[in-house]
């Protein structure tokens, strides 16, 4: 069965071309670009970071471009907003959704009409895309009880209900379970032979390799390549999203040989509140003096597992053995790290407070704040100034000089360089093996692969919430976190 | 806040209380009364005579600061508990309670009527921050609900179990000298009340600023998820206890009133204390010291404004006008602070 | 008995006409997100908006006097919280107090410090032909002031706006999400302003009901916590116009009972029955699940 674009609307060709974008200094996107044709499926692939999600949100309408064009069948066009990009035939179903819980399926497909509203016409509504796409969803049932993969569902009706012929999905397949996961994907490939396009960002290279016509890749914001299904290999797809593989284990190799077990797992499974298995049955060791670094791409429950190891979240089975000081670095640090509008001196208090008694030695206090941040090279007016005076490198290194001062056993690192600048970067790695040096166990997390193999001295790859074996060559952990066989 | 900090608010508590007799004349005026006559008796019911200050301005600020520091611990704690009214009430009501059925020697009717007080408020504020706690009910509903039960707890206590024994007015029958708080100033009504309200502020500023369960109500306030997952503070535990501490600061407050200026349970004992405890409060910018400060500048201005109904004429219920213009004022000026409105925010990206 | 009884049911529905009116704004505003704590200060606009009219231009120039004052009252209250940003709870407060001293300290400016009882035009019952004369429900539903039967009018029009129109969903999606309903196209901020100020108009109204069809006159702090007892309402009755209807009904009935009590000469303590249905509403909260919960977005500043 193959599934017409809803409103029989016959997808234009969507061109972007030269479109450039920077946030602050950083170059997102540097002259990229891409066409897709119409009836196809195209995927979009690339590592953390690499562009895919903001080219998207660029022809979404979402974004402003820098420099660049966009094109639907030729014709240049502008979309000033997401409504603009709507009511031109686009749709795009993000990671995050834009859903009302609360309210019923019809509702949210209803939602951003005129006039009147008819309950009845719109649970038609649903219906009928429905039984044309075989999407099918209850228009009563309220969208908060619903789980992920039908609550991607209402987004995907949502666009078609606004009679999308071009549908954007980004990472559609992060957060559902495979069964899920192939049903949505022969949805996307029936909706491109009724005629319809389907942009899908995704990191999975089996995914792609499975539905899509064409395949882009991007890397650090260029296209490394874009071409047709036939023309490409499994092999080729893994050279064209990791570079230039260099020659022999990029791992930093150690001062001097691991010491004593620290941290342990040994069989745990993380179910999330919504009962969504994040962590599955996973067992791992950390010893003093190395670290340990997770790579994973996002989704693939690696948040969940460094709390558990930092003893932030409690297992739902199985056993997590840590000392009683772990010290964590979040990669939110505004939300789970420091106090914005309390001096450094305080957020410097915070360690431990949970059991503190009595009064509290300030006088020693600002003086070990301003100690450490002369050692840390925290640069800032002083101890009693706010946190928020500090830029975010300043405050991801008085983080850091606060969980390792006194130096705990452990220590879970989580994205400690994001938004950083090289300079804060290079400190902030530098301290962490450091930190090894001196016989800490150190797991490490970040989105940039390159930067986990640069300071680890063994590396954990992640794939779905579970850990999968790989050597310690950049080729083979890309491979295993991307879920390639080996 | 440092000490420093501290003179740069007081500096703004002074202008602030400028400003706010100003647009009390300027209405004032406007509305076509004798502005000369009513200033003269607005600064002269304020700070005009010793007794004056004392019976005046010091009796009107007890109740406020006490107030003031219950709002002020909650808000701290990131409690937004607007019910201090309520509790104030049941405080009152306790006190009045205990004071009237204990009797017994020296200090002990007294000490019975401000421990039951303290206890009210506390019961009343505990209900909010179980209901909080426990089914997850916004402070602000719970605590406007509990002000009415309150309110109308004490009408029927006045009608009821508490009233003076010869039935005939709404009010409870008048403590023994032994249930009443002295007075600190012979010929004056200045009230031992004030002094445990100075007191109690300087302590709280202590408290918060120096002790670790200070500091865990600060940085729960600041930043719930920050102190449990950096600090391992239990989070929930503060607040529920801060909202309890809340409503015993508030209880004292009803308390006080009772032992040491009405000696009677009345159904219009508190003219809105609880509500311009939240004006108080901001004002002094959440530190307790200067909540002393806050509840003098109010103080003086509803007892220079009562001065100035009865010399001149003018309604006292000004005063509320001017406390509404005041908080607007600062939340408009906190929310600018927040969101950068005069100032260029440091660039968060930036190494 | 039966004048007893029907008594009691015209006095419950007559002093649940101000609370339905002020309740029903209430929750428009809670809908949309935004808590109006300070309602107590639209109603008291209202209700002096109400004498000043009326005095003027009849009963007609009052009521539609007092939903204009309490509409600018909220105004002032939407552009605070909605444009600025700032905290609802504390400006609520600001409003409460705002209302209840203008509207004081301007009947004492404008009517002399006395207090004399002025009188204005009231609006009499208006008994329905017919159905004022069934016996018992009769005179105490059906011989009630216009504005009991615009307040009763009022519930399923706020029902087909809430859930028949696409305003209405777009209003209540946010109160429960803002950035989705803003990705699907919503002007949110002029949306909870809008909702703000029609609460507020509901609430002048209230104040005039109070001032036109009741008391007959005006008096300093007349609504006597009657915005707050709206606040409870909107809880009780789940958020939903029907059960603000209901609920004001429950309040007015407790209210009612009073003057029972009183007129029969039976010692109850009646207090205790006024304070009954708070307890009753934060038991309601408490044990709300799924569909009594609050908006989720209610309380949060920006718009």
């Amino acid at each position: 069965m193959s599934v017409a674009p809803p409103g029989g609307r016959r997808a234009p060709t969507l061109a972007l071309t030269g479109i450039l974008k920077r946030f602050g200094p950083t170059l997102a996107l540097d002259d990229a670009g891409v066409v897709i044709r119409p009836g196809t499926v195209h995927a979009l692939l690339g590592e953390n970071g690499a562009g895919k999600s903001t080219l998207m949100r660029i022809a979404f309408g979402l974004l402003a471009p820098d420099a660049g064009t966009i094109t639907l069948d030729g014709r240049p066009v502008h979309f000033a907003s997401a409504a603009a990009a709507l009511a031109a035939g686009l749709g795009m179903v993000q990671q995050h959704f834009s859903l009302v819980p609360a309210m019923t399926v019809a509702e949210n497909v209803a939602l951003g009409g005129r006039g009147r509203f008819d309950a009845a016409r719109a649970a038609a509504v649903v219906r009928r895309i429905g039984e044309a796409t075989g999407l099918g969803l209850d228009p009563g049932a309220r969208v908060g009880e619903l789980a992920v993969h039908a609550q991607q569902r209402v987004e995907i009706v949502k666009a078609l209900a606004r009679d999308a012929a071009v549908l954007i999905l980004d990472e559609p397949t992060a957060v559902l379970a495979p069964a899920e996961a192939h049903e949505v994907l022969g949805w996307v490939r029936r909706f491109a032979e009724g005629g319809g396009s389907i942009v899908l960002i995704t990191h999975k290279l089996a995914d792609a390799l499975a539905v899509a016509d064409d395949l882009t890749v991007l890397r650090r914001g260029r296209v490394v390549r874009s071409a047709q299904r036939a023309t490409w290999s499994h092999d080729a797809l893994v050279a064209a999203m990791l570079g230039e593989v260099p020659e022999g284990p990029a791992v930093a190799p150690s001062v001097r040989p691991p010491g004593d077990e620290v941290l342990a797992l040994e069989g745990v499974t993380y179910a999330d509140a919504r009962g969504v298995v994040r962590v599955e049955d996973v067992s791992a060791s950390v010893r003093a003096g190395e670290v340990v670094g997770i790579a994973a791409v996002e989704g693939s429950g690696q948040h969940e597992l460094l709390r558990l190891l930092a003893g932030r979240l409690a297992p739902t089975r199985g056993l997590v053995r840590r000392p009683a000081t772990v010290g964590f670095v979040p990669e939110d640090r505004h939300r789970d790290a420091i106090l914005l509008d309390a001096p450094l001196r305080e957020n410097v208090a915070l360690r431990g407070l949970g059991a503190a008694r009595g009064r509290m030695p300030w006088e020693a206090l600002r003086a070990r704040t301003r100690e450490l941040m002369a050692r840390f090279d925290v640069r800032g007016p002083g101890p009693e100034a706010p946190a928020r005076a500090l830029s975010g490198g300043n405050q991801q290194k008085l983080v850091l000089a606060r969980e390792l001062d006194p130096p705990p056993p452990a220590l879970v690192v989580e994205n400690p360089t994001r938004g950083l600048d090289l300079r804060a970067t290079d400190a902030v790695l530098g301290r962490l093996r450091e930190a090894r040096d001196q016989g800490l166990a150190v797991v490490f997390y970040s989105s940039d692969i390159d930067e986990v193999l640069a300071v680890s001295d063994r590396v954990l790859a992640m794939h779905d919430g579970r850990l999968v074996a790989s050597d310690a060559t950049r080729e083979s952990v890309g491979r295993a976190m991307l879920g390639a066989t080996p | 806040m440092t000490r420093h900090r501290w003179t740069g608010r007081l500096l703004l508590i002074a202008a602030t209380g400028g400003v706010a007799a100003l647009l009390l004349l300027a209405i004032v005026a406007l509305a076509g009364y004798d502005a000369p006559r009513a200033l003269g008796a607005l600064a002269g019911g304020a700070f005009g005579s010793l007794d004056a200050v004392l019976s005046g301005t010091l009796v009107r600020a007890t109740p406020l600061v006490l107030a003031g520091l219950a709002v002020t611990l909650a808000f701290r704690a990131g409690v937004l508990n607007i019910g201090a009214e309520g509790q104030l009430l049941a405080g009152a009501a306790a006190a009045t309670a205990a004071g009237l059925a204990v009797t017994g020697p020296g200090p002990l009717p007294l000490v019975s009527a401000l421990t039951a007080g303290i206890a009210g408020g506390a019961v009343v504020a505990g209900v909010a921050a179980w209901l909080r706690a426990r089914f997850g009910v916004l402070d602000v509903i719970s605590t406007l609900m509990l002000n009415s039960v309150a309110q109308f707890v004490v009408a029927w206590l006045v009608r009821g179990p508490l009233q003076e024994p010869l039935r005939i007015y709404p009010q409870s029958a008048s403590l023994a000298a032994a249930a009443r708080l002295p007075v600190l100033v012979p010929g004056s009504r200045l009230h031992l009340g004030w002094l445990m309200a100075v007191v109690l502020a300087g302590v709280g500023s202590w408290w918060l600023a120096r002790t670790a369960a200070g500091f865990r109500l600060r940085a729960t306030g600041l930043n719930p998820l920050a102190a449990a997952s950096a600090g391992g503070v239990a989070t929930g535990r503060v607040t529920a206890w801060a909202f309890v501490g809340s409503g015993m600061l508030a209880g004292l407050a009803g308390a006080v009133e009772v032992t040491g200026v009405t000696y009677a349970l009345y159904e219009n004992l508190s003219p809105g204390y609880g509500f311009t405890a939240i004006a108080v409060a901001l004002l002094a910018g959440l530190e307790p010291v200067l909540v002393i400060a806050t509840g003098l500048v109010f103080g003086a201005l509803e007892a220079g404004a009562s001065a100035m109904q009865r010399d001149a004429g003018v309604p006292s219920v000004l005063v509320a006008v001017v406390e509404a213009l005041v908080i607007l004022l600062l939340v408009l000026a906190e929310r600018g602070r927040q969101a950068g409105w005069w100032t260029r925010r440091t660039p968060e990206a930036a190494g | 008995m039966a004048d007893a009884l029907t008594g009691f049911l015209e006095a419950a529905v007559r002093t649940a006409t101000p609370l339905a009116f002020a309740a029903m704004g209430e929750t428009i505003a809670e809908r949309a997100g935004v808590i109006n704590v300070g309602l107590e200060g639209c109603v008291m606009a209202g209700a002096f908006g109400a004498l000043v009219a009326a005095g003027a231009g009849g009963v007609g120039a009052g009521f539609a006097t007092s939903a204009v004052a309490g509409a600018a009252l909220a105004a002032l209250f939407a552009l605070c919280v909605v444009r600025l940003g700032t905290d609802q709870i504390i400006t609520g407060t600001a409003m409460t107090l705002l209302g209840l001293g203008g509207t004081g300290a301007l009947y004492r400016t404008w009517y002399g410090a006395g207090g004399a009882a002025l009188s204005v035009p009231t609006a009499g019952p208006m008994a329905v032909p017919g159905l004022s004369k069934l016996p018992v429900v009769g005179p105490a539903f059906f011989s009630q002031p216009v504005v009991t039967y615009l307040a009763a009018l009022l519930v399923p029009v706020l029902w087909w706006f809430l859930y028949r129109t696409h305003a209405g969903l777009a209003l209540r999606a946010v109160g429960e999400a803002p950035e989705a309903a803003r990705a699907a196209g919503v002007a949110t901020a002029r949306l909870r302003t809008l909702a703000v100020v029609a609460g507020g108009a509901l609430g002048g109204l209230a104040g005039g009901t109070l001032v036109l069809a009741q008391a007959g006159t005006f008096a300093e702090g007349m609504s006597a916590g009657r915005g707050f007892v709206a606040i409870a309402i909107v809880v009780l009755g789940r958020w939903h116009p029907v059960g603000a209807a209901l609920g004001a009904l429950v309040f007015g009935a407790a209210t009612a009972l009073q003057f029972l009590i009183q007129a029969m000469g039976w010692t109850l303590p009646y207090q205790l029955f006024l304070a009954l249905p708070y307890v009753l509403t934060l038991g309601a909260l408490a044990l709300a699940r799924g569909r009594g919960r609050p908006p989720a977005a209610l309380g949060q500043a920006s718009g």
